[in-house]
C-alpha cells in the first residue's frame, strides 16, 4: 500500500471520527468537510478524476454548507444541557463495532479471491458524457426529476407557515 | 527567435532541469512551477492593489496614494510592511483553531485555481482532462473559508456578513457554471488547454474567440456578472461593505491574517479574470492574425489585467446592490438567461454555417433579454411600505 | 493485502463510524452527518471495485457513484429542511426528547 493511500486514509478516518464525536456541532461539520476532502483524494488516487472533482464540488461546496446553515438555523451551536450523546449510546457503539467486524472479516477472508492489481484505466470525461447520453440516459432523466422534486420539496418543507412569507 | 521568446519560460525550466539527475527532475520541476506561481501572482496582486487605489481615486476625483515613491508606486510595499508588523489580535472568545485556519484555506484555494490556467502556449501547469471542473471544485471550497472566518469570530456582525457572503456565493455559483458549460458544450471538452486551442484559429484575420458569437457574448456578460458576485466585488460587495457591516466577515482579523484575506480576495479576482479570458477571450491567442509574433503569455496577462481594470472601473461607478436585490437578480434574471443561452448555443450548432444562425440566435437572445427586463424584474409592490416586526 | 482490500477496509471503517454517529448522537443534524458518511463510504466501495474490477471501461462503478452523489445531495437537502421545520415546532433538535408518539 502506498504512503499516499495510508496518509489520506488516516486523514479521512480521523475526520470521520471527529465528525461524530466532537461536542461542538459546527466543529463536527468542519471535520465532516475534512472527511469529504479525504474521500475526494482517495477517488483521485483510484484514477476516478470526474468522481473526485464532483465529490468536492457537490459535497464540500454544497452539502457541507447546507449542514452548516441548518446548524445555525436550529441553534445547534449552543451546547445542550443533557449532553450530546444519546441515552442508548453503548448499544449504538456495539452495533457499529459488530458491523465493522462482520465487514472486515468478509473482506480479509476473501482477500485471495479479490481481483489483483491492474493498470489504471484511463477514462476521459468525453467517455463519461457518451455513456450518460447512451447507456445511462434513463437514470440521468430520473435523477433530473428527482433533484427537481427534492428542490421543490425542501423549499416547501422548510418554508414559514404563515402566508406571504419570504 | 519568436518561438523561443514565446516559450522562454518552458525552455528556462528545461534548462534548469537538465542540470539535475533524472530521478530528481519531476519533483524539482513541480517545485519550480509552484514557486513561480507563488512569486508571480502575489506580485500581480501588489500591482492590482496599486491600480485599484489610484484608479478608484481618479474615478472619485481625487489622487490615490502619492506619498510613497514617485506617483505612489511603492505603496504596496508600505502596505505589506504595515500588515506584517501589526499586532495579531484574536478575540478571547473566538474559536482559535478555526479562526487561524480560515485565511489559510482561502489562500490555498485561491492559489490552487492557477494551476490549470493556460498562461501561454504549453504553459498550463497541469493539463488535466477535467481541468475546468477542478477549477470550479476549488472555487466552491472558498465559500467554506468565508463561513469559517465569520463564525469563528463569535461576533454578530461577522456572522451576519459571513451568512450573506455565503448565500451570495452559492446563488451566483450556478450561473457561473452554466455560462461556462456553454463553452464546454461548443468545444466538446472540459480541458482548458483544448478550449484555447480551438479558439486559436483565424478566419480573414479575425480569431475564433467565443466572445464574437451571440451566445458567447451573452455567456461572457453573464460570466462577468457572476464572477463579480463570486469574488464579492462591487456592486455585489454588501458582505464586506465598509459602510454597512463594519468589515463583514473579517472584522476580527488584524495584521497578517487580514492581509491574507485581502490577498485571497484579489487572487480569486485574478483567477476568475484569467478563466474568463481563457474561456471567452481566447486565452493566450492574439486578437489578429498578423499579431501572432507577440509572445502568448503577454496576451494572456494583458487580457487578465484588462479584466481587472474593468472590475476596478465598475467598482468606482456602480452603487451597491442590497442583499435581496442581489439574490433576486441571481435567481430570477441571470439564471434563466443562462439556461436560454444554452438553448441558443445548441440551436447555433444545429443550424449550420451561414448568416441565418447569427440572425436567429441574436434575435432570440435580444428578445428574451428585453422580455425579462420588462416583465421579470418589475417591482410589483409600489404602495405604502409594510412593516414586519420580529417575533 | 491487496490494494483493493485496503480501500474496502477503509470504506468499511468509515461506514461503521457513520453508523456509530447516527446511532449515538442526540442532535438530528449529527444523525444526518452520520448518514452522509455512510453514503460516502458506499461510494468509495463502488469506485474501488470499478478500478480493480474486471471491466473498468464499462464505467459502471463510476456512473453508480456519480448518481449516488446526486441522490445523497438531494436527500441531505430534504432531510435538513425537515430538521429545520421540526425545530420550529418543538424548539429543539434533541431526538431523545421527541418521543410523543411512543407507547
Amino acid at each position: 500500500m502506498s504512503l499516499a493511500f495510508l496518509f489520506i486514509s488516516a486523514l479521512t478516518v480521523a475526520g470521520g471520527l471527529a465528525a461524530v464525536a466532537l461536542k461542538n456541532t459546527v466543529h463536527c461539520a468542519l471535520a465532516l468537510t475534512i472527511a469529504f476532502a479525504g474521500l475526494a483524494l482517495l477517488f483521485l488516487d483510484l484514477g476516478a478524476q470526474f468522481a473526485g472533482f464532483a465529490q468536492i464540488l457537490v459535497y464540500i461546496g454544497a452539502v457541507a454548507i447546507l449542514v452548516v446553515f441548518a446548524i445555525l438555523l436550529t441553534r445547534g451551536s449552543e451546547t445542550p444541557k443533557d449532553g450530546v450523546y444519546s441515552k442508548h449510546w453503548p448499544g449504538g457503539l456495539v452495533i457499529a463495532a459488530a458491523v465493522f467486524a462482520v465487514l472486515g472479516w468478509a473482506i480479509l477472508r476473501s482477500a485471495p479471491l479479490l481481483p489483483q492489481d491492474s493498470a489504471t484505466p484511463s477514462v476521459t470525461v468525453a467517455q463519461i458524457g457518451q455513456a450518460l447520453m447512451t447507456r445511462y440516459v434513463l437514470p440521468l432523466e430520473i435523477i433530473a426529476v428527482l433533484l427537481t422534486a427534492a428542490l421543490i420539496g425542501a423549499v416547501i418543507v422548510a418554508m414559514h407557515e404563515k402566508e406571504g412569507a419570504q | 527567435m519568436i518561438e523561443q521568446l514565446d516559450q522562454i519560460f518552458v525552455l528556462l525550466l528545461h534548462w534548469i532541469l537538465a542540470w539535475l539527475p533524472a530521478a530528481l527532475r519531476p519533483v524539482t520541476g513541480v517545485i519550480i512551477n509552484v514557486a513561480t506561481i507563488v512569486c508571480v501572482f502575489p506580485a500581480l496582486f501588489a500591482i492590482c492593489v496599486l491600480l485599484e487605489r489610484k484608479g478608484l481615486g481618479r474615478i472619485q476625483n481625487r489622487y490615490g496614494p502619492n506619498r510613497v515613491g514617485p506617483y505612489g508606486v511603492l505603496q504596496p510595499i508600505a502596505d505589506g510592511i504595515k500588515s506584517l508588523t501589526k499586532e495579531d489580535i484574536v478575540p478571547l472568545s473566538a474559536d482559535a483553531v478555526v479562526h487561524f485556519l480560515a485565511p489559510v484555506v482561502l489562500v490555498v484555494a485561491a492559489f490552487l485555481g492557477f494551476a490549470v490556467l493556460p498562461m501561454g502556449r504549453n504553459m498550463a501547469l497541469v493539463d488535466m482532462d477535467a481541468s475546468l471542473l477542478f477549477y470550479f471544485a476549488i472555487g466552491a471550497s472558498t465559500e467554506l473559508s468565508v463561513f469559517m472566518a465569520g463564525w469563528s469570530s463569535r461576533n454578530k456582525y461577522s456572522l451576519l456578513g459571513a451568512m450573506r457572503a455565503v448565500a451570495q456565493m452559492i446563488s451566483y455559483e450556478v450561473p457561473l457554471l452554466m455560462s461556462s458549460v456553454v463553452v464546454v458544450m461548443m468545444t466538446g471538452s472540459l480541458s482548458l488547454v483544448k478550449i484555447v486551442e480551438v479558439q486559436n484559429q483565424y478566419t480573414y484575420g479575425l480569431p475564433h474567440w467565443y466572445i464574437f458569437t451571440p451566445w458567447g457574448f451573452a455567456a461572457f456578460v453573464l460570466y462577468a456578472i457572476a464572477g463579480t458576485a463570486e469574488t464579492n466585488r462591487s456592486p455585489f460587495d454588501l458582505p464586506e461593505g465598509e459602510s454597512e457591516l463594519v468589515a463583514g466577515y473579517f472584522t476580527e482579523y488584524s495584521g497578517f491574517k487580514f492581509a491574507l484575506f485581502f490577498l485571497g480576495e484579489y487572487l480569486a479576482m485574478l483567477s476568475i479574470s484569467g478563466l474568463g479570458a481563457t474561456l471567452f477571450l481566447g486565452g493566450w491567442s492574439a486578437p489578429f492574425a498578423f499579431l501572432t509574433w507577440v509572445p502568448s503569455w503577454i496576451w494572456f496577462f494583458g487580457k487578465m489585467m484588462l479584466s481587472i481594470l474593468v472590475f476596478i472601473w465598475v467598482r468606482g461607478t456602480l452603487p451597491r446592490l442590497r442583499q435581496d436585490q442581489l439574490m433576486n437578480f441571481a435567481w430570477k434574471f441571470v439564471l434563466p438567461l443562462t439556461l436560454v443561452n444554452l438553448f441558443v448555443a445548441a440551436l447555433w450548432r444545429f443550424m449550420g454555417e451561414g448568416w441565418m444562425r447569427w440572425a436567429v440566435c441574436s434575435a432570440i437572445l435580444a428578445v428574451i433579454y428585453a422580455f425579462m427586463c420588462r416583465v421579470g424584474m418589475r417591482r410589483e409592490h409600489l404602495g405604502p411600505r409594510e412593516y414586519r416586526y420580529a417575533e | 493485502m491487496t490494494p483493493l482490500a485496503g480501500f474496502l477496509l477503509v470504506a468499511a471503517l468509515i461506514f461503521s463510524i457513520g453508523l456509530a454517529g447516527a446511532l449515538t448522537r442526540r442532535n438530528a443534524i449529527l444523525v444526518l452527518i452520520g448518514i452522509e458518511l455512510m453514503l460516502n463510504a458506499a461510494n468509495l466501495n463502488l469506485i474501488a471495485f470499478w478500478r480493480y474490477g474486471p471491466h473498468p471501461e464499462a464505467l459502471t462503478g463510476m456512473m453508480f457513484a456519480i448518481f449516488s452523489i446526486a441522490v445523497a445531495a438531494a436527500e441531505a437537502a430534504v432531510g435538513l429542511g425537515l430538521v429545520i421545520q421540526v425545530h420550529r415546532h418543538a424548539h429543539s433538535t434533541d431526538l431523545d426528547a421527541m418521543n410523543r408518539m411512543k407507547g
